[in-house]
């Protein structure tokens, strides 16, 4: 008889983006946190190995929060500058160049937008910033829609990751279209995040169980009303679906099949 | 001490100081901060060398939380 102690350790690779290997599926963005001691505890309670940052100018007169740099070590997580906030291919390229001048690494969370109510990108403007990026060394992960052509078009113009949105960045409203998230993973070679659009735990397992390689979340953790103990929920919501779309499940049928046996019920009457 | 434009304020700055000295003088840390003088990015090793002209425009940018 089998015991609990043999409990089989599922092989999975480990997520690979440009040569590099994270052992955790999910990345998380560090804005809109209420202080940053709360940040830094959802980092660690997330485990997270990467996280998104913004660049923006400096407050010359020191009324505000200090640069994130002054909370994190960036020898200890893995820092992914964004272009959050750049509507045309020019600003988010001037972004991408600022944020690599940095000099922690020559990675990009590329985002052009196109529209301020839905936060949906200019997927024209990302394909085009993408191409310079690309050209210039940068490894370019970029936020994209569901659109399974875009998608292509942001591998082919050598993509380090595609990260198609499970719904509007900050919006919670879940996993809009799985169909297109799965296809869009079936068609690509290149890794595969979803970014933006998770509201909650299931919400992650649920993309997770698409088959994609890893989710990046930022407000579902930040605007939750305990982010640490959220940022755990995630760990093992994104844990959950990964083990559950390796383990493939079961078909759906439209009718009941029982657990039990239907023989060796007693005579009835 | 000349005018000059940092993100978009207008400040003053004594003419021929470096870069490493105007952050000082604004309480910044050089390793912390990107420095994009009239448009062009300025590498680290750079920030010693380049001096402060009157009408220079700087962006002084870092990172914060963001998504």
């Amino acid at each position: 008889m089998a015991t609990t102690t043999l409990a089989a350790q599922v092989q999975d690779t480990p997520l690979t983006i440009a040569g590099r290997q994270f052992r955790s599926r999910l990345i998380l963005g560090t804005g809109k946190y209420r202080t940053n001691e709360e940040m830094v505890r959802a980092i660690e309670a997330s485990d997270v190995e990467m996280i998104t940052v913004a660049v923006r100018r400096v407050d010359l007169d020191r009324t505000k929060e200090e640069g994130i740099l002054y909370h994190l070590d960036p020898s200890k997580i893995f820092l992914l500058p964004n272009t959050a906030g750049c509507y045309t291919a020019e600003e988010a390229i001037r972004y991408a160049r600022l944020g690599r001048a940095a000099g922690l690494n020559d990675w990009v969370k590329l985002e052009v937008i196109g529209d301020q109510r839905t936060l949906v990108p200019d997927v024209y403007g990302t394909l085009e910033a993408a191409k310079v990026l690309v050209a210039e060394g940068f490894k370019v992960l970029a936020y994209t829609n569901d659109d399974l052509i875009t998608a292509l078009r942001l591998e082919d113009a050598g993509c380090a990751a595609v990260m198609p949105l499970a719904s509007p960045i900050g919006s919670g409203l879940g996993l809009v279209n799985p169909y297109f998230i799965r296809e869009i993973k079936r068609r690509l070679s290149c890794p595969v995040l979803v970014d933006a659009g998770v509201g909650t735990a299931s919400d992650a397992c649920v993309t997770m169980e698409q088959g994609v390689d890893g989710v990046l979340m930022n407000t579902a953790v930040a605007e939750a009303q305990d982010a640490v103990t959220m940022a755990r929920a995630m760990k093992l919501a994104i844990e959950a679906g990964r083990l559950a779309y390796l383990a493939g499940r079961m078909p759906r049928r439209e009718i009941a099949a029982p657990s039990s046996p239907t023989s060796g019920m007693l005579s009835s009457a | 001490m000349v005018s000059i434009t940092i993100n978009g304020e207008q400040r003053t700055c004594a003419e021929g100081a470096t870069i490493v000295q105007l952050l000082e003088t604004l309480g910044l840390h050089p390793r912390l901060v990107v420095v994009e003088h009239n448009r062009v990015i300025l590498r680290r090793e750079q920030l010693d060398q380049v001096e402060v002209r009157a009408g220079d425009e700087f962006e002084l940018v870092h990172f914060v939380g963001g998504g």
